[in-house]
């Protein structure tokens, strides 16, 4: 019953969202059916359907698992979008600097040469540690002068973006190269594609080795939350902070930790866009991961397992996207971002479906 | 610096801080009755869109300008019903806002114009007009009324409003019912029906800042045109502490930030000037970091000692930093990040206090 109640809600949001969406697509005057059959169908082809899916669920799992940490604590953490930047940066910074050189890379020049097994390891902790630094830093804001931690993230979003822009344009991009990128990272510090190890699936596909890390982030965030003393801690706080502080926990020490465990969660996007994908920093490369990852945190009830379904679930979209884009008459892939926010905002007011559900008798009225 | 600093910086500077004033506003009235206004980005496109669709059909701005406020006002309709009648986190469901209207515009016009997120151009007798239309000064006058008629307007809605908050019944009871639902609603105030006027008040001006940016500041609706301003907006409103005048004015500096950048882009200066600049934040970071020592009483020595600590440092870096240097090209990136740094700042409270309205953010509940 439990479980059932859990599922109810998100599942409502969907296909409310999806009926809103798909009256738009009809007054467009396109078929809602066909429409959505591109959008969903699309993603279970194998090697190519599956294989996107699972790499564009990838930085959605840890976006989402970095929102859902926060909530978890009582924060919002908007700031996801700023600190999987900052990561990205970071991890590419390691890569260029501490690996033999590209042959496309003349221009940085190296501290050291380590071989990959350092390296990788190496470039990761970056990721992680810059990514905790960056969501810290509001979490010491609030607890240090109680400044809301929803404008903070906000505004370090945009003042990530603008220093990351300043150090490619000024420091790190190859000089006549036309798009603000980095020089390509050492080619020890590439993570391995997933094709490598399962056999059917093509390395061309970019899916690597960061999506298991996702998995593993998914269970030790579990682990973490429902298994450990600091976890305890963590959701008292969230669910009620002034029992918690009554209990001998400190509200200050537990917001910063849960901003900067989030911001290290939405670091790890970072690993999978420049260790497995574009072996180098790339200006504007997230698809509004950060923000994305609020609907899968909401969706997925800030657990690990529905955080990682709801991911799945945005992945499809995104990839179905494509075809919607090619195969239909007028709909276009920003369809995905239009039926996003609608969930967004469904799922928040989830209320709205609270009175007919109890009219039809499938939830019970709540006994106050 | 004499060619940056002329008549053209000044009107930049109010073009540039036309669409923050109104939106900033909009918030205003939304946040002083008690509902956080995150989707104001959101908002703004929704206007935006709406304006240069409408005006492309309708061959009349006015037409336009009346249907971005129908269209803000109903946006913000929405956040007010998932917002005050299903009490739903209002920062989530400002985001999905947000969301969403990256999306939906660009599935419209994707239908309506066939075009991948903008919408056509529209000559210019049909955009909103500049003040030289309705004065016959002199061509040598121009440039001084080369200023839109929605600038004026937006000065207008600053006072109007100053005048509705602070001496009017209505503006009473916006700010008690933001400040005190309980104590208003004692006194027979309609709390949550002066919440739904607010949030929609705030989409009207929301809505008249998006017309500004596609029918006013240009010829056309592009993809994602409002590039951060919503946020800026609500910046402005937490720098001017929630007043209309003070929020105005921090509209403008985050304007004048804005024009600086874009004239100061690739232009180098005196190395003079960047010296002075060095200079000025050393001893404004000097004044923060002693600010905290309350142990000296006085406020004056903790100023003069922080201002003088500052200062010695700034000149040990310029030492260093900037020996032997001529012209330099100032990186536009560090402009564009002062208003996020400067609300960062105000928000951990070294500038004055800035108070948000008490009930913020928190849905109210009658007492049964």
């Amino acid at each position: 019953m439990k479980l059932f109640k859990e599922i109810l809600f998100p599942l409502i949001a969907v296909i409310a969202a999806f009926i809103v969406g798909g009256i738009v697509i009809l007054i467009i005057g396109d078929s809602p059916i066909q429409t959505y059959k591109l959008l969903l169908g699309s993603a279970f082809s194998w090697p190519d359907g599956i294989g996107y899916t699972l790499f564009n669920a990838t930085p959605l799992i840890f976006t989402g698992l970095a929102v859902a940490v926060a909530f978890r604590c009582g924060l919002l953490n908007i700031g996801a979008e700023g600190q999987l930047y900052v990561a990205a940066f970071a991890a590419a910074w390691v890569g260029m600097k501490f690996g033999a050189p590209d042959p496309g890379n003349t221009f940085v020049s190296q501290i050291a040469h380590l071989p990959g097994i350092i390296l990788v390891p190496l470039c990761c902790l970056a990721a992680i540690a810059a990514g905790a630094i960056w969501g810290g830093i509001p979490g010491l804001l609030k607890a240090k002068f109680g400044s809301h931690e929803v404008i903070n993230t906000i505004m370090l979003n945009f003042i990530a973006v603008a220093l990351l822009s300043y150090f490619t344009q000024y420091h790190y991009k190859v000089p006549g190269d036309p798009i603000m990128q980095t020089a390509p990272t050492s080619p020890s510090a590439n993570l391995a594609h997933l094709g490598k190890f399962i056999p059917g699936l093509p390395a061309r596909i970019p899916l690597n080795l960061a999506f298991i890390l996702a998995i593993v982030a998914c269970i030790l965030v579990y682990i973490f939350l429902w298994k450990t003393k600091w976890g305890y801690e963590m959701r008292a706080t969230g669910a009620n902070p002034s029992a918690a502080e009554y209990g001998g926990i400190s509200i200050r020490k537990q917001i910063i930790l849960a901003m900067a465990i989030s911001g290290g969660l939405a670091g790890m996007v970072g690993i999978n866009e420049v260790l497995g994908y574009r072996h180098r920093y790339y200006d504007g490369f997230s698809a509004n991961y950060g923000f994305v990852g609020i609907a899968v945190a909401l969706l997925g009830r800030n657990h690990p397992v529905g955080v990682f379904l709801a991911a799945i679930l945005f992945a499809i979209l995104l990839r179905g996207g494509i075809f919607v884009d090619a195969f239909t008459m007028h709909v276009s892939k920003d369809i995905v971002d239009m039926l996003q926010g609608i969930v967004i905002v469904f799922v928040a007011a989830e209320a709205m479906f609270r009175g007919p559900l109890k009219q039809f008798g499938l939830l019970k009225r709540a006994k106050v | 610096m004499r060619q940056i600093l002329t008549l053209s910086l000044l009107f930049s500077t109010i073009r540039l801080s036309t669409p923050l004033v109104l939106a900033a506003l909009g918030g205003l009235y939304s946040e002083r009755s008690g509902v956080i206004n995150i989707a104001l980005e959101g908002l703004l496109l929704a206007g935006a869109f709406t304006a240069a669709s409408v005006t492309y059909y309708a061959h009349n701005p006015w037409v336009g300008l009346g249907s971005a406020i129908v269209a803000g006002a109903a946006v913000a309709a929405i956040i007010a019903v998932a917002c005050i009648r299903y009490k739903a986190d209002q920062v989530v469901t400002g985001t999905g806002i947000n969301i969403l209207f990256i999306g939906l515009p660009a599935v419209l016009s994707g239908a309506l114009f066939l075009s991948s997120g903008s919408t056509p151009q529209i000559p210019k007798e049909n955009l909103l007009p500049v003040l030289s239309r309705f004065l016959p000064f002199m061509p040598a006058w121009r440039v001084f009324t080369d200023v839109s008629i929605i600038s004026l307007l937006a000065l207008v809605v600053v006072f109007v409003t100053r005048y509705v908050l602070y001496r009017t019944p209505f503006g009473l009871r916006l700010r008690a019912v933001g400040e005190n639902p309980e104590a208003a609603d004692a006194a027979g105030v309609a709390v949550n029906r002066m919440r739904y006027v607010g949030v929609i008040i705030s989409g009207a001006l929301a809505g008249i800042g998006g017309a500004y940016l596609s029918i006013g500041q240009s010829s056309l609706f592009t993809r994602n045109m409002a590039a951060g301003r919503g946020f800026i907006a609500l910046a402005a409103l937490i720098f001017g502490k929630w007043r209309p005048v003070q929020t105005m004015l921090a509209c403008l500096l985050f304007g004048f930030a804005d024009a600086l950048t874009i004239q100061l882009q690739g232009v180098p200066v005196s190395v003079k000037i960047l010296r002075l600049a060095i200079l000025l934040v050393c001893a404004l970071l000097g004044w923060f970091i002693t600010h905290q020592l309350t142990f000296i009483r006085s406020a004056l020595t903790r100023a003069l000692l922080g201002i003088t600590l500052g200062v010695a440092a700034g000149f040990s870096i310029l030492y260093f930093a900037t020996r032997g240097l001529g012209m330099v090209e100032i990186p536009v990136q560090f402009i564009q990040m002062i208003p996020y740094v400067v609300t960062i700042i105000v928000l951990a409270g070294f500038i004055g206090q800035s108070r948000a309205p008490k009930a913020l953010g928190t849905p109210y509940q009658k007492e049964k």
